[in-house]
């Protein structure tokens, strides 16, 4: 056994919805004791704790190990905005991993916009979503249709997901009829912030599930339109998005390259950015997004299926646990364990999730 | 509109009858401009930064419009809200006057102006810049 290989012992969830009356620590508990029964461990079998939240507040982890009265170990809370989860996770070789979210319904309040931004009207996050959208379409040849596209498809594979928030199909007609809420974004193309928990407990070992490589990366200076939202204006023409510096250091330690990927879970906050993550991933040219869409690649019957669980679209984004949301996702694909949703004979999986900061991580999964 | 403040200091100039133009930064170290001015440069992290004004011409890079009242904005919508590009090579994230996203497209020339957001609490109108169609 090589020493430094890690292996996913355990998942839990928390459905992903909304959960009006329940505190996110009981959320998060329910996660991570089913995480724990998962990998047959209970109190004192584990020697430390990660934590992924974006508005979690102080100690959210330290909260949710008392209330299962497991503390006296390390427990480290760790936020990096949709990341969260992925960061926790590339901190948690030989421990536990967890992630939990309570959100603020409708556009979310930041602290990371200073005030004047919000006097001013700046701190409009959908509206960034719909400029980066934008760009998209002239530089890619990205239409309408492809993001009415993106959450057709999410929204079908999610019916078969009982832990999602929505599970229903929708038409390209319908997503085209919800109401712009930034042009070109319609209110059906982007995902709502909710509820939920992931956990998953990992552990030296090899065999099973393999965490081949959790990466988290956050951005180079003139990101203007990428993550890290406005700020100081620098072009970033050439400026390598943090999704893809985070890709490329995965692809590297996992040793493995993007045409190897039997299965994907990436971010899908609005339909656009499940798109642009296609380029930034590498799996396929830039400029081709559209492209891959077009040739049902990224169908549950393509090549490469993207967000079987029916992505963020489907599920609702609770920030701090969608990584490792993604990863509950891909160890039942990898297992065979995704019933009516099974990727057959995925032997390696790829999450990502990339958000304010900017912080994109990247996590291969392989069996 | 009364007595003007501007929605923060050393953002854009606005004296009565001068003209309208965006306070930024260069980097005497790397040569690269910022906005809104910063005391370390975005590009080098050097220290070395001095105020410029920013040129109040440029062109429409892309655009949108605000049609919920996004949090902390006490402002009217919908609104016009975009990034313009300056030939100091900046892409300034920005308020747009046109706020209906089919009458504008790519490249066109626009102008710096100023808009009121709301008033204050002493009765004064808060201003922030945003640009036109020229």
């Amino acid at each position: 056994m090589n020493e430094h290989e890690v292996q996913i012992a355990g998942i839990g969830l928390h459905p992903f919805g909304r959960f009006e009356g329940t505190p996110v620590t009981d959320i998060a508990v329910q996660a991570v004791r089913n995480a724990l029964a998962d990998a047959g461990l209970g109190r004192g079998d584990f020697q430390a704790a990660f934590c992924g939240t974006a508005y979690g507040g102080v100690a959210a982890g330290h909260k949710v190990l008392d209330a299962m009265g497991m503390t006296g170990m390390p427990i480290v809370d760790v936020e990096a905005g949709c990341a969260s989860g992925g960061a926790a996770l590339m901190l948690a070789s030989g421990a536990i991993a967890a992630g939990q979210e309570k959100m603020p319904k409708g556009i979310i309040r930041s602290s990371f916009f200073e005030p004047w931004r919000e006097d001013a009207g700046l701190a409009a996050t959908p509206a960034y979503f719909a400029l980066r959208a934008q760009r998209l379409m002239r530089e890619s040849g990205v239409t309408r249709e492809h993001l009415a596209g993106v959450v057709v498809k999410n929204r079908r594979n999610g019916v078969h997901n009982p832990d999602a928030m929505f599970r229903k199909e929708v038409t390209a007609n319908e997503v085209l009829a919800s109401r712009v809420v930034c042009e070109p974004l319609h209110l059906w193309m982007l995902c709502s912030p909710n509820e939920g928990a992931a956990a998953v407990v990992v552990r030296r070992g090899s065999g099973g599930v393999r965490v081949a490589a959790a990466v988290l990366r956050s951005h180079l200076p003139g990101n203007v339109l990428s993550e890290a939202t406005p700020m100081s204006g620098l072009v970033d023409d050439d400026v390598p998005p943090p999704t893809t510096l985070a890709a490329t250091a995965a692809y590297e330690a996992a040793g493995v390259g993007a045409t190897d990927i039997d299965v994907v879970e990436c971010q899908d906050t609005d339909a656009a950015r499940e798109l642009l993550s296609y380029e930034e991933l590498g799996l396929c040219p830039r400029g081709d997004a559209g492209k891959l869409a077009d040739e049902g690649v990224t169908e549950m019957a393509g090549r490469l299926p993207v967000n079987p669980s029916g992505g963020l679209l489907s599920k609702g984004e609770p920030l701090g646990a969608s990584a490792l949301g993604q990863v509950v996702e891909l160890t039942r694909q990898l297992r065979g364990d995704a019933g009516p949703r099974q990727v057959e004979g995925a032997r390696v999986a790829l999450g990502h999730t990339v958000g304010r900061g900017a912080n994109a991580s990247v996590i291969v999964l392989t069996r | 509109m009364g007595e003007t403040v501007p929605v923060r200091e050393g953002l854009f100039t606005n004296a009565p009858g001068g003209e309208v133009r965006l306070v930024g930064g260069r980097c005497t170290s790397c040569g690269e401009h910022h906005f809104p001015r910063l005391p370390t440069c975005p590009s080098c992290s050097s220290g070395a930064c001095e105020e410029i004004l920013l040129s109040d011409r440029g062109s429409l890079w892309v655009w949108t419009a605000v049609t919920a009242p996004p949090p902390g904005y006490r402002g009217e919508v919908p609104f016009g809200f975009g990034v313009v590009e300056l030939p100091e090579g900046l892409r300034v994230i920005t308020r747009l006057t046109e706020a209906v996203p089919s009458r504008l497209v790519f490249g066109q020339p626009m102008r710096l102006d100023v808009v009121p957001l709301h008033v204050d609490d002493d009765g004064r109108t808060v201003v922030t810049y945003a640009f036109t169609p020229s």
